[in-house]
């Protein structure tokens, strides 16, 4: 695309179309649908964190009044090994079997067993305390240190660690081992003359979203199955749910309601084949939906981490050699997010000579989901706080050493491709120009300066747009609205069509009234589906063109299409959109445009993040105090709502820096199961995020755009970490900066 | 527990009848921002409950030569809007302020913070600190109990079976002596008290302190009034050394435990801490009203 493009409806900030069902109280969300005759599913969750199910005996539950149906593991058709697409997760369709209902064995405090579904959920409630269940608890595992020493008692029997140069003989608690590697990792470290290294952890952080996971479905034997649920992704829950009742896709609608957040969280499936076995049995709808305890036990949450980072630079500032040994937690089931942090970890620098390898480790936590740039922040982290360590030891300002050795157009990645044009440099030179980054600092405050990079995705999308006889219409697309993204699609069709966006409605289609689209995750929404948006307004787009012809005896070749009216170059004609929608039916009937696509040539975006916090050094309080948040957006289609996924992400991580975390005790029951003591930052808590968008084309969309929803969550574990250790001048290794924590680091004590 | 008896009596002498009419578990009801979320935790249980806010002496206030008159179960928006009250009780007006949300404060009462009988509870070292009574009545009669004696362990009160919190009671404060209140939290607000301090003190015309209640939250199974920490004020400037002996004799007398929310030791270190900072928000506030 041309940089000087001139847009009549891009880049402004538009009302959101959903906005007013949602402050009315009017949109539905996923607990909000109703059947006649509908019951109600609750799940019986394992009180240890580890233990063999000895003996599972249902049936006083069976026969308590007013019970319908129980599922447990047994009720799926034999689940083979093999791997699914479940959003940004990867999971083994066994696994996931296991992981909703479990087999044999449960591993992790809150472990779904049996399911119960009975009249009322007061009666599914008292069924489920008649199940008789007798465990043989086992020592939990609760970090990758204990996961990975010898001796650890393991998860999975019957797991080998994949990736090893020999193939070992013995089961391990870590899934996989890889590597990534470019030039020579000992010479660029002979090339150093200062070198920085340090151990750091990152706790069990969880997603967060408000609205708590929830779904209606019923099953019918010979029809159309159907779930409406809270989800990112409804393709993959048709996908995963299908595979584990054995129905073919055609036979199972799914619904996506309106969404109270998901940031990954809702990129999988709990509850949804749960309740279609229970309805498959019980022969009615059945609803269920968690309780706030059940989401913080059961879903989500991020990796914990734990990791090594070793940096060496010569003098003059160039960084020769970057290392990193990175463990991550998987959570019950081997997948966690190492794979991204091998690969982000040292993408925001051109460095000759990186070695980086990762473990996946299987833990007694829930297994874990992906959460907003998935595996990113946490390696990040590492990097980061070591790169400010770095500019301190060579005397230099954090941002200018980052602008020496960034990455840009043409830089070689450790992962595989080479960069085309991304915009880590104008970040950092905005950062730097900023007024926040001029402002000094008082007594007991501090600065945090990090960088962060997310690769945003392409993928499947597919998107009609049906034209009405009066000139509105309806774009129907696939992929959930998380962010806003309904605004902006509305705007990218009323863009290439030329007329007004508030006549044109996005909707969000069911797996059957649209095709295959890959759900929200990796930014890829406004960007891929954007496109697939563009696609089908263009083709509307063609086709009016062609009807204008077809009535102006000319061929569509002649027609000129300009701010949504058709101009005849062979004469004086103007028909606008309105006028060839009205005269459809004598043209050849209704229009509808269409775009399918698989879209190519994501545009990562790379974000720099600068924060300043005071540090009540008697009680180890943190007060973030300044905040802002620059990040590349390609282009900013809606621009208050880029702000918003900047600020959104920014708060995210602030929280995970400064009070987020799983507490477990020494039995590995989970202490925190609740938003009162798990710690999310509440709006008094901030100052105003000052969000900058900064804009370097992707020049694979055609209207510029890169994904803008996960970059933001990268810096700031690092950019508050570090402004903590620039505050109280103790170095920092564990997250979070809780005021315990901080005041153990200030008397010494950490 | 499920409602299966609601009652909503016009009178002290009808919600006192209602109290010990019942086979069911009866509970008292103020703003329910404690009962309903506990009675969602037992699914089963029956419960009847006897809601007070209908009775109009136990939503209202009186503020006279005498001191303050609350009514139990007035919600602590309403509470905390009253200038009259803030200008004598300020620390107790910021401890009923400190109480959930916005919505939340629509609802709660300090009679009902008082009965709920949390260690953590905000407005009990505040009132404790100002030597608040609670007039309690029942079918055997009224009798008064003083703050500190009126919890006795976690979630326990010294309240029979058939009584109930008729008012709160508050001397009205002489120039020179004025209240403050300070909890500790990870966050500023929506959360529970790792530590409290309540604390008032009374300054003479020549700035000594004459009399000091020391009150801490959170720190041990019931709010403790720390006579200590107000002997190392009583009879000082509330000078830096003093104050800091305060705090000390505070962090002795706590007995915290470790959970989630805190430590042995941190917990005991950040009540000092409290009762520092309060104590010289009180003085502040005691020379201004001289």
């Amino acid at each position: 695309m041309s940089e000087a493009r001139e847009f009549k409806y891009i880049g402004q900030s538009t009302i959101r179309p959903d906005g007013f069902d949602k402050v009315t109280g009017r949109a539905n969300y996923g607990a909000d649908l109703s059947l006649p005759g509908m019951i109600w599913g609750k799940i019986l969750r394992s009180p240890h964190a580890h233990a063999m199910i000895k003996r599972l005996d249902t049936s006083r539950a069976e026969a308590f009044p007013g019970v319908l149906a129980v599922a447990t593991h047994s009720d799926f058709p034999s689940v083979t090994d093999q791997a699914i697409e479940s959003g940004e997760g990867s999971l083994t369709l066994l696994d996931l079997a296991r992981n909703v209902l479990a087999k044999d064995k449960v591993l992790y405090h809150g472990h779904a067993v049996v399911a119960i579904a009975a009249k009322t959920s007061a009666i599914a409630e008292q069924a489920l305390a008649l199940i008789d269940i007798e465990y043989e608890v086992l020592k939990p595992v609760m970090d990758v240190r204990e996961a990975m020493a010898a001796g650890a008692p393991i998860l999975h029997p019957d797991m080998f660690t994949q990736g090893l140069a020999e193939k070992p003989t013995t089961a391990s608690n870590v899934a996989t081992r890889l590597e990534y590697k470019m030039g020579d990792i000992e010479a660029g470290f002979k090339d150093a003359e200062v070198v920085v290294e340090r151990e750091f952890y990152t706790p069990t952080a969880h997603q967060g979203y408000i609205e708590p996971h929830a779904c209606t479905v019923r099953y019918e034997k010979d029809g159309q199955s159907m779930i409406w649920c809270s989800t990112q992704g409804h393709f993959d829950v048709r996908a995963s749910t299908a595979k584990l009742l054995g129905l073919d896709l055609g036979k199972l609608k799914v619904i996506a309601s309106e969404i109270g957040g998901g940031f990954g969280g809702k990129t999988t499936v709990y509850l949804e084949p749960v309740a279609l076995i229970l309805s498959r049995k019980s022969g009615r709808p059945v609803k269920m939906i968690m309780d706030r305890d059940e989401v913080f036990k059961a879903t989500g949450p991020g990796s914990a981490t734990r990791s090594w980072v070793k940096i060496g630079a010569r003098k003059d500032g160039t960084i020769t050699a970057m290392q990193g040994r990175l463990a991550y937690e998987a959570g019950a089931f081997k997948g966690s997010p190492v794979m991204m942090g091998c690969m982000t970890a040292f993408t925001p620098y051109a460095v000759s000579n990186m070695y980086i390898e990762g473990f996946d480790v299987v833990v007694n936590k829930a297994k874990v989901a992906a959460y907003r740039a998935p595996g990113a922040p946490q390696a990040e982290f590492a990097v980061e706080m070591l790169v400010n360590e770095l500019a301190v030891k060579l005397g230099r300002d954090p941002i200018d050493l980052r602008l020496q050795n960034a990455a840009k157009e043409g830089t070689q990645t450790i992962y595989g491709p080479k960069f085309k044009r991304v915009g880590l440099v104008e970040c950092l030179e905005a950062a730097r120009d900023s007024k926040h980054y001029q402002q000094a600092l008082a007594a007991n405050q501090g600065r945090g300066v990090a960088a962060g990079f997310w690769f945003n995705v392409g993928g499947q999308s597919s998107v009609h747009i049906n034209m009405n006889p009066d000139g509105t219409g309806t774009i129907v697309e696939g992929s959930p609205d998380i962010g806003g993204s309904r605004a902006s699609m509305q705007m990218m069709a009323a863009e290439a069509m030329g007329i007004e966006p508030g006549r044109l409605k996005p909707i969000i289609g069911d797996t059957e009234n649209v095709a295959f689209s890959a759900g929200t995750g990796g930014s890829r929404t406004t960007f891929a589906t954007g496109m697939a948006v563009i696609e089908a307004a263009e083709d509307v787009v063609a086709q009016m063109k062609q009807r204008a012809a077809s009535m102006w005896n000319v061929t569509a070749e002649q027609v000129e299409w300009v701010d949504g009216v058709a101009l005849n170059t062979a004469g004086e004609d103007r028909l606008s959109l309105a006028e060839i929608c009205a005269g459809a039916d004598r043209t050849g009937g209704q229009i509808s445009g269409r775009g399918n696509i698989n879209a190519r040539g994501a545009g990562p975006s790379f974000a720099v993040h600068l924060c300043d916090v005071e540090v009540d050094k008697e009680t180890g309080k943190v007060d973030v105090v300044r905040y802002t948040a620059v990040q590349d957006a390609g282009k900013a289609i809606h621009p208050k709502y880029v702000e918003g996924q900047y600020q959104g992400g920014a708060v995210q991580g602030i929280g995970w820096a400064l009070n987020e975390e799983y507490i477990y005790g020494a039995d590995g029951l989970l202490e925190n199961a609740g938003f009162l003591d798990y710690r999310i930052p509440v709006a008094s808590d901030l100052p105003m995020i000052d969000a900058i968008i900064v804009e370097v084309p992707n020049k694979f969309h055609p209207y510029g755009v890169r994904g803008v929803g996960e970059s933001g969550i990268i810096p700031p574990l690092a950019a508050v970490g570090y402004a903590v250790e620039n505050a109280i001048g103790v170095p920092v290794t564990d997250l979070p900066l809780s005021p315990p924590r901080v005041f153990n680091l200030i008397q010494g004590k950490g | 527990m499920a409602v299966v008896d609601y009652n909503a009596p016009q009178s002290v002498q009808e919600a006192v009848a209602l109290l010990s009419g019942s086979d069911i578990k009866t509970k008292v009801m103020a703003g329910g921002t404690d009962l309903i979320i506990q009675s969602k935790s037992q699914a089963v249980e029956p419960l009847r409950v006897v809601d007070l806010k209908h009775i109009a002496e136990m939503m209202s206030y009186s503020l006279d030569d005498g001191g303050l008159s609350l009514g139990p179960c007035m919600c602590c928006a309403e509470f905390t809007a009253l200038h009259d009250v803030e200008t004598l009780y300020p620390g107790l007006v910021e401890a009923a302020y400190l109480i959930g949300s916005t919505q939340v404060q629509g609802r709660a009462s300090i009679g009902g913070n008082l009965c709920n009988s949390s260690p953590a509870a905000d407005t009990i070292p505040a009132l404790i600190a100002i030597g608040a009574k609670c007039r309690i009545v029942g079918a055997g009669g009224e009798r008064t109990v003083a703050v500190e004696d009126f919890v006795t362990g976690v979630g326990r009160n010294c309240m029979q079976s058939g009584e109930l919190l008729q008012r709160i009671l508050v001397a009205r404060p002489a120039p020179g002596s004025r209240d403050a209140y300070l909890r500790f939290i990870p966050r500023t607000e929506m959360d529970i008290a790792v530590a409290g301090a309540g604390i008032s003190v009374t300054l003479d015309s020549q700035g000594v302190c004459t009399a000091a209640r020391v009150a801490i939250g959170a720190v041990a199974q019931t709010a403790l009034l720390v006579a200590s920490a107000a002997d190392a004020l009583i009879g000082t400037q509330l000078d830096d050394a003093s104050v800091a002996k305060a705090a000390a004799a505070a962090s002795a007398a706590a007995s915290p435990i470790t959970d989630r929310r805190g430590t042995i030791e941190f917990r005991r270190h950040i009540v000092g801490v409290l009762v520092k900072r309060a104590t010289l928000i009180a003085k502040e506030r005691a020379q201004a009203s001289l």
